[in-house]
């Protein structure tokens, strides 16, 4: 039983868990014990001197930004005012609070007030919810539309916004990618004449393609009332992520193994068959590599995506706790800098054990 | 009218100035039924000549030709063996075996092709590994695995591209017999590329050498006047036996030299003493 949960847990990517299962299982206790110093205990310490480093470096501008307030206080009011800045921004107080980069302290206090507050939020919704069901349901039954509810969204509310963003966006790559890049792999003419495009438009950054789908949008939903933003930050996040999938997909579609075509030939496979059985299954591991490029790249432009368009989620988050610049403001975006790091290292982990899930070339 | 004939066969690959002549005037005539093999150096051209035979490649020159029709294509009347096995990686065994078997018989009914696949899966004997991917088994067992696809389309004649070259000589042993007992029981017409002369003697009804390329055709046949069923053990002993192997190995040795000495530029050495330290 624990050799299964051994392969399991390293399929997805979570070998570091293997010695401690082998020693709780009794084996080779030395070993193990090396192999968990190795594996967990040097990567928590590597954690702390992190944290520590944090916090000696937030103090450091603090204190640069403390003393730079008392000094254009002296220069300006002089000594009594210097006096009675240092006297404030030694009581906390909101007003006159250097604002530099927060404390670890400071944004594990951000993280859980963020929590705090998706709590009284979901809780308003619910009540929200209930309020409104049984007019709803006579709206409803009138045929007219329903009321929703329009408040604030929280933090969580606003990482799945972003989740939905991505997966959408996501989705589209694929759609887009990989059937044409298996329509220019199969033939070389289209390959060469659609190289060009191919090549341009790869590198072209997020920010413009956000810019060449809004024009386009704008344009095409002129009639309609909906809100554009979510179409245009996905449709964006699509178009930027879509170039690893589809030259993976050329690539893997065009190098198909010669002896593997041979075989197709030599068992007279009809051009249908040949596609799906031989062609699409050898280059499956590579378009995986791409796929996961795609969904990684996505996650890294969306946030960008959605400041830009104004569209709700973690990027419009961010430029509204800048913007806002409350005494927390800085702490949150930090705390948003985490959520987007930790959710993209999960995405990445998900897609890693999906493509060793199918490819075949395991050993 | 042979079953199999190749006239005035030539393949050239490249164009102009870069065309490398790898066959020239090969004339081939194999009877049904019969077993042929042909052995050369490695890099002579027998890949090429296989593949021009089962349809993979197209003469430059010259024509294929089978029971009178020429060769254009792949037919599933020509099974092939390849070197290297050349499994789809990705599929079972068992799945491996069916794709061919379904190309080869579309209309039949799924009970019948799965116990085609099952029963050839029997016959080289991995009915326990049925469930395994290539990557999971031996040589011997893929190059069995590839045996057991190309008979599993039932086809007239089984061409063999060094099929056992990569493998260890008891497995190289034990296969060489599955091999013969199928060709033998069946009646089908073989013909086996290989670079072991005790092999060749040992399977075939004829040994062709295949002189090196570039520029490689076919030598004079050696007939093999040994009974059958023919025994591994006494065929050492075996008078005709020997004879052959020396015939072969010798006329293969001549034209091995040949090609060193015709091959060879002369290279001025600079006249140089080695120093004496003292």
């Amino acid at each position: 039983m624990s050799d299964r949960l051994i392969t399991i847990v390293r399929f997805i990517g979570l070998g570091f868990l293997e010695p401690v299962i082998r020693l709780a299982r009794g084996e080779e206790a030395k070993k193990n014990l090396t192999e968990i110093l190795k594996k967990i205990v040097a990567p928590i310490a590597s954690i702390l001197i992190f944290l520590f480093i944090w916090q000696t470096g937030s103090t450091a501008l603090y204190n640069k930004e403390a003393a730079h307030r008392i000094e254009k206080a002296f220069n300006e009011q002089g000594q009594e005012g210097a006096d009675a800045m240092a006297l404030c921004i030694e009581s906390g107080n909101v007003s006159c609070r250097p604002n530099t980069l927060p404390s670890p302290t400071q944004v594990k206090a951000s993280f859980l007030s963020l929590l705090k507050d998706h709590k009284i939020i979901k809780a308003d919704k619910k009540a929200f919810k209930e309020k409104t069901a049984e007019i709803n349901k006579k709206r409803a039954e009138a045929g007219e539309t329903l009321i929703v509810y329009t408040g604030r969204p929280s933090f969580v509310d606003q990482i799945t916004t972003s989740l939905k963003t991505v997966f959408a966006g996501f989705l589209l790559a694929i759609f887009i990618a990989v059937p044409i890049g298996i329509a220019l792999g199969l033939s070389e003419t289209l390959k060469s004449s659609l190289n060009w495009l191919i090549q341009i438009f790869k590198p072209v950054s997020p920010v413009v393609w956000l810019l060449l789908v809004f024009m386009i949008v704008k344009t095409l939903n002129k009639n309609s009332d909906t809100d554009s933003s979510f179409l245009i930050s996905f449709i964006s996040v699509g178009l930027c992520s879509m170039w690893a999938t589809l030259v993976n997909t050329i690539m893997g579609v065009s190098t198909v193994d010669k002896d593997i075509l041979n075989v197709a030939k030599v068992l007279k496979l009809g051009p249908l068959q040949k596609v799906f059985k031989v062609i699409l299954p050898s280059s499956l591991p590579l378009i995986f590599t791409g796929l996961r490029i795609t969904l990684s790249v996505a996650w890294m432009v969306l946030i960008a995506i959605e400041l830009l368009a104004q569209s709700p989620g973690l990027g419009s988050f961010v430029w509204e706790e800048f913007q806002n610049g409350a005494n927390d403001s800085n702490s949150k975006i930090i705390v948003a800098m985490f959520v987007i790091g930790i959710i993209g290292f999960l995405l990445d982990r998900i897609m890693l054990t999906i493509q060793n899930f199918v490819s075949f070339n395991k050993n | 009218m042979a079953y199999l004939e190749l006239n005035n066969i030539y393949k050239t690959y490249g164009k102009g100035t870069n065309a490398t002549e790898v066959l020239s005037n090969i004339n081939l005539h194999i009877e049904e039924g019969e077993f042929v093999a042909i052995v050369g150096f490695s890099g002579s051209g027998k890949t090429t000549l296989v593949n021009l035979i089962n349809g993979l490649l197209k003469p430059t020159s010259g024509e294929v030709l089978f029971k009178g029709q020429p060769v254009i294509d792949t037919s599933h009347e020509r099974g092939v063996i390849f070197q290297n096995y050349s499994l789809l990686p990705w599929l079972t065994v068992y799945q491996n075996i069916s794709v061919a078997v379904k190309e080869t018989f579309p209309k039949e009914s799924k009970q019948f092709r799965d116990t085609r696949v099952k029963k050839y899966i029997e016959m080289v004997n991995l009915t326990p590994a049925i469930h395994k991917r290539p990557g999971e088994l031996s040589g011997g067992m893929r190059q069995r695995v590839s045996i057991a696809r190309a008979l599993a389309m039932d086809p007239e004649m089984i061409i063999m591209d060094e099929p056992l070259g990569a493998l260890d000589a008891l497995t190289r042993g034990n296969l060489q017999d599955e091999i013969l007992s199928i060709w033998d029981e069946n009646k089908r017409t073989a013909l086996l590329i290989t670079n072991d002369v005790d092999e060749g003697i040992y399977m075939a009804d004829r040994i062709i050498p295949l002189r090196p390329g570039p520029n490689a055709t076919l030598g004079p046949e050696f007939k093999i006047n040994i009974d059958r069923p023919r025994d591994k053990t006494l065929l050492n002993d075996d008078p005709e036996f020997k004879k052959t192997r020396n015939d072969i190995i010798e006329y293969l040795m001549e034209i091995g030299q040949e090609r060193t000495t015709t091959s060879a530029t002369e290279y001025i050495l600079p006249e140089l003493e080695p120093r004496h330290f003292d």
